[in-house]
């Protein structure tokens, strides 16, 4: 083929992506069937995170079903108590919601922060959390709010969504529906990311439901987690007064090149204070959300 | 594997090439359908150098295979002004020297018109959040920046 970037392409040693089959099934049952009929086959959201990793050579599936064309997997619906956001609705949409935005403004200003414009145009919210990265955003705004996923096969709880780095309760041939969230009283996320990547180094979700408090940390381990200490003492006193002298032990903590266990650790602490001060902010970060 | 036909709308003209399903759409641009100023960068979706608008939004081209926007409309730098007649955009940043080498230019230019539409170029900090997903190594954002600001005063929203 004649290319302008053949030469690129070939000092990695060919095209860099494994071949595969592709298709744009109009309709739910199509899409499952085509899951079904093929062990290799992979879904394909927004593809923000799966064309990178197909770039690297990490995955070789056979055929990517482009679930684009599934008009029922989009929108967000709000109602009294939850708020409902479909698999594949994109986070620019999810940021910029204004009854979202209304309704839980914590989960709006966590779509609007996450990689950058063009990625938040095309990554959708099904596709975030069935891959379930430790540097994502949403996996902390599922389990801070403790939200329900809906898939194809049954509804599962947030805290027993995300088994593990990388992992979900999702099997193969399951796909995310929609993940409704229940509207807390106030709630808040602060993420510190790496500056030069964007990716979550730490964050962490903190939601007042009035008969309790929910607090959530991405980033800073191999999978979501929830800190229930923290939670009991802002039970008590949802104030910056029940965070003194918190501290988290290192051990079992993400460690790398970017940032060791112990100052993920520290991380967790300025992030839950962070998230804390917007939770009590009369008009939590307005000025931040997109148009 | 098969190729696949896929069809798309660049710049208003309808394109349809037999290509490979893992083909990029920066690759059928520019390689297919020889629309060259879309460039590539780093090809991890961090530098922003193939931002194109897809169905008026702007988005990666590195990080989207064609079939993807395959019955969709894309717009490249190709489609928004001419040497002659420059798009707005275009002439800020000319006008405030918002390039050096001009490798980053043609995405700088699609995400510059996405931010003006969206009514994100009010201020100095949300301009400079949303370029985010771009990257310049030479001018140092500040004259992009206010290319953009000016070009949004002048124009407003509608007027890109």
């Amino acid at each position: 083929m004649r290319s302008a970037t053949a030469p690129r392409a070939a000092a990695r040693g060919g095209s860099e992506v494994f071949d595969f089959d592709y298709a744009r099934p109009a309709s739910l049952a199509e899409a499952l069937a085509l899951l079904e009929a093929d062990a290799d086959a992979r879904p394909l959201a927004g593809g923000q995170t799966l064309i990178p990793t197909l770039k690297q050579r990490l995955a070789h599936p056979t055929l990517l079903v482009d679930l684009q064309g599934l008009r029922e997997l989009r929108g967000i619906e709000v109602g009294k108590d939850f708020v409902t956001v479909g698999a594949m609705t994109r986070h620019a949409e999810t940021a910029s919601h204004a009854g979202l935005a209304a309704a839980i403004p914590a989960l709006a200003f966590l779509a609007s922060g996450i990689a950058h414009p063009q990625v938040r145009q095309v990554g959708t919210m099904g596709g975030s959390i069935s891959n379930n990265d430790p540097a994502a955003d949403y996996p902390g705004a599922l389990v801070g709010l403790g939200a329900r996923v809906q898939t194809t096969r049954r509804e599962i709880p947030a805290d027993a969504f995300f088994t593990g780095l990388f992992s979900t309760a999702l099997e193969p041939g399951e796909l995310v529906l929609r993940v409704r969230f229940p509207i807390p009283r106030r709630a808040g996320y602060c993420k510190i990311a790496n500056p030069a990547s964007g990716y979550v180094t730490t964050g962490c979700f903190i939601a007042d439901f009035g008969d309790a408090v929910r607090v959530a940390v991405n980033g800073a381990g191999p999978c979501v987690f929830r800190l229930p200490e923290l939670e009991q003492a802002l039970a008590r006193d949802f104030s910056p007064a029940a965070l003194a002298g918190f501290s988290l032990s290192p051990q079992g903590l993400n460690a790398d090149l970017h940032a060791s266990a112990t100052y993920r650790a520290q991380l967790v602490a300025v992030a839950a204070r962070r998230a804390l001060a917007m939770a009590l902010a009369p008009q939590p970060h307005q000025e931040s959300l997109p148009a | 594997m098969a190729r696949i036909e896929v069809s798309l709308l660049v710049n208003g003209v309808p394109r349809t090439h037999a290509v490979e399903p893992r083909t990029l759409l920066v690759e059928f641009l520019r390689e297919h359908c020889g629309l060259t100023g879309t460039h590539v960068g780093c090809d991890t979706t961090q530098c922003g150098c193939c931002t194109v608008h897809l169905d008026g939004s702007a988005v990666k081209s590195c990080t989207l295979f064609a079939a993807q926007a395959a019955g969709r409309e894309v717009t490249t730098i190709e489609g928004v002004g001419t040497p002659t007649q420059l798009h707005p955009l275009q002439h800020a940043f000319r006008e405030h020297h918002a390039l050096q080498c001009g490798f980053c230019t043609p995405g700088m230019v699609m995400q510059g018109i996405d931010i003006i539409r969206r009514g994100r170029a009010g201020d100095d900090a949300t301009v400079r959040h949303e370029l985010e997903g771009n990257l310049c190594r030479c001018t140092g954002y500040q004259n992009i920046v206010d290319a953009i600001r000016d070009c949004a005063t002048r124009c407003g929203a509608r007027g890109v």
